[in-house]
């Protein structure tokens, strides 16, 4: 169909044209309006209370106490559940978060600008491994380090972030693929690259030996820093390109722990929701699949834009990590995805594949007539708020998702079965 | 004539290309038959009312 064609052409355009920059780091209320008292962003499509998992349940009222709305653990989960708290999904903001993906007022956000389009998009900052917010962790040692990352990292990168008029991302990216990440498992050399352009910066910008230190420290000793950063990238990557009259091209997808969603350019803002799956993948010591919560996170936004599981042929390693067999079977996953995919992005390539681009622009036609869903690389939480990582691996998007998309985009189109 | 062409096949060794399911690759893998597995499913999941939404959608 003509239209479609045309229209999928246009968003191809608009992803290989932006051109994201971490601009700063401010406070989620300063950034995001409508974000004040009492209002929570999570992960994914919309959720209510009830329905939500372990997890997200646990950061919530972390989340409520870190903000002073409540005293304590108990009495902000009295709070949530009689509904004296408004939740709204990141992407409904211009946001993304990993995992349970909260987002409060005053938790500080990386801001990156596609300086092609002018928009913005915000995620907030990694907290490192171990007990953290994005996995339900709540207790007080989460909440010292949110107001650490508050008080002093924050403050400290945005600073430093905008004495240098921001960092371009897209070349970056590239140098990380050719050094074997693929952006949502494996962020290593990203965070690393990120570090070494920053570290001077922050040296001239800081006031405070010990506190540089901490700061440099923060950032050098957790691997998937960068992850956030390119969250937020692949958030401002894919905004322009929504709501372009009939193209079958995904722009969102994330999900809460309960329910996965995809968004289509041509259908707009609505949501196509499924139960999530389980992720199939390796457990750390003393874990198993018992333990696991299904799928969660706004992070699959980077296999949205052709990295994560899209771009496993760059990251032999990480095929190991999350269980995706052998490092020469990681080509597979991304020559797949190539199938479901209408372009490959030229300035992000793949060595191991002798520089093919990463496939780039999920067209929902494509994996429904095929039957091949897009691959998702995925850390796996405990289900049990508080706990935290217990592995990694493989999730597939719910083939329902995009069947609901397609026969919605038919209906817009008016064409009938 | 065709009898004899089917003794040949037999006789010859055997070299599989398995489209579909592929537990049936695997069974012949594990027995140490040489197989290359084909991943198909029928367009659409097999639903003929999706998949002519898809033919009139351009897929």
């Amino acid at each position: 169909m003509q239209l479609i064609e045309d229209a999928n052409r246009e968003a191809l355009r608009r992803i290989l044209e932006g051109d994201p920059v971490l601009i700063d780091v401010v406070p989620a209320g300063q950034a995001i309006p409508g974000l004040g008292e009492r209002v929570l962003l999570h992960s994914g499509p919309p959720i209510e209370w009830n329905r939500m998992c372990g997890p997200m349940r646990g950061a919530i009222a972390g989340a409520i106490v870190f903000e002073g709305w409540a005293a304590d653990l108990d009495e902000a989960t009295a709070l949530a559940a009689r509904g004296d708290i408004a939740f709204h999904p990141n992407h409904h903001f211009d946001a993304v978060g990993p995992m349970t993906g909260m987002t409060t007022r005053s938790m500080p956000v990386l801001v990156v600008e596609n300086r092609r389009f002018g928009n913005r998009a915000y995620s907030t900052i990694n907290e490192g491994l171990g007990k953290v917010m994005r996995f339900g962790g709540n207790d007080a040692s989460v909440l010292k380090r949110l107001a650490w990352l508050r008080d002093v990292f924050g403050p400290a990168l945005g600073e430093a972030i905008r004495s240098v008029g921001g960092i371009a991302l897209k070349s970056l990216i590239a140098r990380g693929l050719a050094m074997g990440d693929e952006m949502h498992q494996r962020n290593v050399a990203c965070t690393s690259l990120f570090l070494r352009e920053i570290a001077p910066v922050l040296a001239r910008t800081s006031r405070d030996p010990q506190r540089l230190a901490e700061v440099l420290s923060f950032l050098g000793s957790n691997d998937q820093f960068f992850l956030n950063i390119a969250m937020a990238m692949g958030k401002a990557i894919m905004d322009p390109v929504r709501g372009i009259a009939g193209s079958s091209i995904v722009t969102a997808m994330c999900r809460n722990g309960t329910d996965f969603g995809i968004r289509v350019s041509g259908t707009g803002d609505t949501w196509f929701v499924a139960p999530v799956e389980m992720p199939q993948g390796l457990y750390f010591p003393g874990f198993s699949a018992a333990d696991a919560n299904p799928d969660m996170g706004d992070s699959a936004i980077v296999e949205t834009i052709g990295l994560g599981g899209f771009a496993m042929a760059a990251s032999p390693a990480v095929a190991g990590f999350v269980g995706a067999g052998s490092a020469s079977s990681a080509a597979l996953y991304t020559k797949a995805m190539g199938e479901i995919t209408i372009g490959e992005n030229p300035e992000w390539t793949i060595p191991a594949l002798d520089f093919a681009g990463v496939p780039t622009g999920i067209d929902v036609r494509l994996v429904v007539d095929s039957g091949i869903m897009p691959v998702i690389n995925t850390g796996i939480a405990h289900k049990e708020p508080g706990i935290g990582q217990v592995g990694a691996g493989v999730v597939r998007a719910p083939r329902a998702c995009f069947e609901q998309a397609v026969r919605a985009l038919a209906e817009k189109l008016r064409v009938v079965a | 004539m065709e009898q004899n062409s089917i003794r040949d096949l037999l006789d010859a060794e055997i070299k599989v290309v398995n489209v579909g399911l592929e537990g049936f690759a695997a069974e012949l893998s594990a027995a140490g038959v040489p197989v290359i597995h084909v991943e198909w499913s029928p367009p659409a999941g097999g639903d003929p009312e999706l998949a002519d939404l898809l033919s009139k959608l351009g897929a």
